[in-house]
């Protein structure tokens, strides 16, 4: 048989994206056994949309532009509920080296970048039941939902870009730390100042400028801000789509890289 | 001579001031089934992570089934399998679920896959618990779906990290059958133990491992007469190469990962 390098080089590219998939069915179906997870990740947007947007709708402090209070806040819940779910990925991979089950698909010849990636992937499984919930919900407070099949299918595109780029991030954490104690400590040390410092809940505008600064290469907030553009009628992006897309899928590229880079050292 | 399946040369692995595997060199051949004996701590299990390509050595070099572990990880991968000391099926996947991605991931073409799978089901006497979360399952049979689902893509050589630690005896009869049986059928396999019980039953050549080097290396025939005495067992050998007994050494990570994978296994 003969074989070109172009040949050889598809032929790897199509078993990456095989392989990239095989590990987000796997994910599959593990939330189809015990889908019970899913619903208790429901508690937490629904308080912060319940309690504290009721609440500020009706302070009518922060400056949202056109659209209401309860309507700037949705997008900012959903790009957050991605974010506390995809950050859950790290405790998990650390939970899977101590079972032993990390070390098995090292061993397997399944490229690294295919496992990191595919990891991402499951995360935008989650990520995308979360989507479902906040919409839900946003329905029931009366946000003005926009329904355009074009816009759901961008808010799709970014709860998946979303999960794969913070998700991957945890997973680097928790190569690095190693340990379920210290990515514990580090997990609440970070989640918490990425969606302050973000224009999840308020705008950048009534930052003081060092925390818009900060705010600025904080990826969240371009998760944030694509989100409010597609799941609004009405909405806006400050940043333009496209640059939203592009801030994201290059931290998320050069996140995979990096991870693939890191994955094997956690079982050293 | 039979060209050897696997070779070390002064394979080394350092952790910072801890030398973990200290300048190994062993060779073993096709159809054998090689025993590291050694206590926890030995450098057993750092040895078969290297050889695995789990875990790259600090210098020295190995080649298993023909290709080098560093410049060539991807073809050994292919041609090997591997059941962790620790519990590697997952707990929240059916057993079938288990093998099938593994099939998948190791391309197993999809024509060939669901007769593979029955087949390693039936093998492992565990066709009627296929459908059942793994979480459901023995220990025994824990050990069992995991060799099935590393022998699946039929690897010319099977490494098992401790395969019976924390099974009853009932259990690790039905494991050592399993291993006996892969080997009847020409895999190679390579073990490590610290039950010199398992070693004498299993093993073809056995390698007695103290603080990283390899101290004796021969059948267990041969290593017992190299002792002396008439009731030799390999409990003398182990103490006589290492001048130790097998219950001490293992730190307290080691013990206390031991005992986790006893506890979830038990």
């Amino acid at each position: 048989m003969t074989e070109t390098p172009e040949l050889n080089r598809g032929l790897a590219v199509l078993q990456f994206i095989r392989k990239t998939f095989v590990i987000a069915e796997l994910e599959v179906r593990k939330l189809r056994h015990d889908p019970t997870e899913l619903l208790t990740r429901a508690l937490q947007p629904a308080l912060w949309m319940l309690i504290f947007g009721e609440v500020f709708a009706r302070l009518r402090s922060i400056p949202t532009g056109s659209v209401g209070y309860l309507d700037f806040l949705a997008p900012g819940i959903l790009a957050q509920s991605v974010l506390f779910a995809a950050i859950f990925y790290g405790i998990a991979i650390i939970w899977e080296r101590d079972l032993g089950i990390i070390h098995k698909f090292l061993v397997s010849p399944t490229p690294r970048s295919a496992l990191v990636l595919g990891k991402a992937l499951s995360a935008g499984v989650r990520g995308l039941s979360q989507a479902i919930i906040i919409y839900l919900l946003s329905l029931v407070l009366g946000v003005q939902i926009s329904w355009n099949p074009l816009s759901l299918l961008g808010i799709l595109l970014f709860v998946f870009l979303g999960s794969a780029l913070f998700s991957t991030f945890s997973l680097i954490i928790a190569c690095i730390v190693k340990t379920r104690e210290r990515f514990m400590g580090i997990g609440q040390v970070m989640t918490m100042p990425l969606f302050f410092a973000s224009n999840a809940i308020y705008p950048i505008a009534i930052m003081p400028s060092w925390l818009k600064a900060v705010a600025q290469v904080n990826p969240l907030t371009y998760e944030v801000d694509a989100l409010r553009d597609l799941m609004l009628v009405g909405g806006t992006s400050v940043y333009g789509l496209p640059f939203d897309f592009a801030a994201l899928a290059v931290s998320t590229t050069l996140l995979v890289v990096i991870g693939a880079m890191l994955y094997p050292s956690v079982v050293a | 001579m039979e060209n050897p399946i696997l070779e070390t040369s002064q394979l080394t692995r350092r952790y910072g001031a801890l030398t973990a595997v200290n300048a190994v060199t062993f060779a073993v051949l096709p159809g054998e089934v090689f025993g590291l004996i050694g206590p926890n701590g030995a450098g057993k299990t750092t040895t078969i992570k290297m050889l695995t390509t789990l875990l790259p050595p600090t210098s020295g070099s190995a080649r298993v089934a023909g290709f080098d572990i560093v410049r060539d990880a991807r073809n050994v991968r292919r041609s090997i399998g591997y059941v962790p000391q620790l519990v590697s099926a997952d707990g929240n996947l059916t057993g079938y679920e288990n093998l099938l991605l593994f099939a998948k991931l190791y391309d197993i073409p999809s024509k060939e896959r669901q007769v593979r799978i029955q087949r390693a089901l039936d093998f492992m006497e565990l066709s009627d618990a296929q459908n059942n979360l793994v979480k459901t399952y023995s220990g025994g049979m824990i050990r069992r779906l995991e060799i099935a689902q590393a022998v699946l893509h039929r690897p010319r050589i099977l490494f098992l990290d401790e395969p019976t630690v924390g099974l009853d005896p009932v259990a690790r009869q039905s494991v050592w059958k399993q291993i006996e049986m892969l080997a009847q059928h020409g895999t190679t396999v390579i073990l490590t133990t610290h039950y010199m019980e398992e070693a004498e039953t299993l093993c073809t050549r056995v390698a007695v491992m103290h603080k990283g080097s390899v101290v004796a290396d021969g059948s267990p025939a041969e290593l017992k007469k190299s002792v002396g005495g008439k009731k030799t067992t390999l409990d003398d050998v182990f103490v006589f190469y290492s001048g130790n007994t097998i219950e001490s050494g293992g730190n307290y990570r080691e013990t206390s990962s031991v005992r986790r994978t006893a506890k979830r296994l038990g």
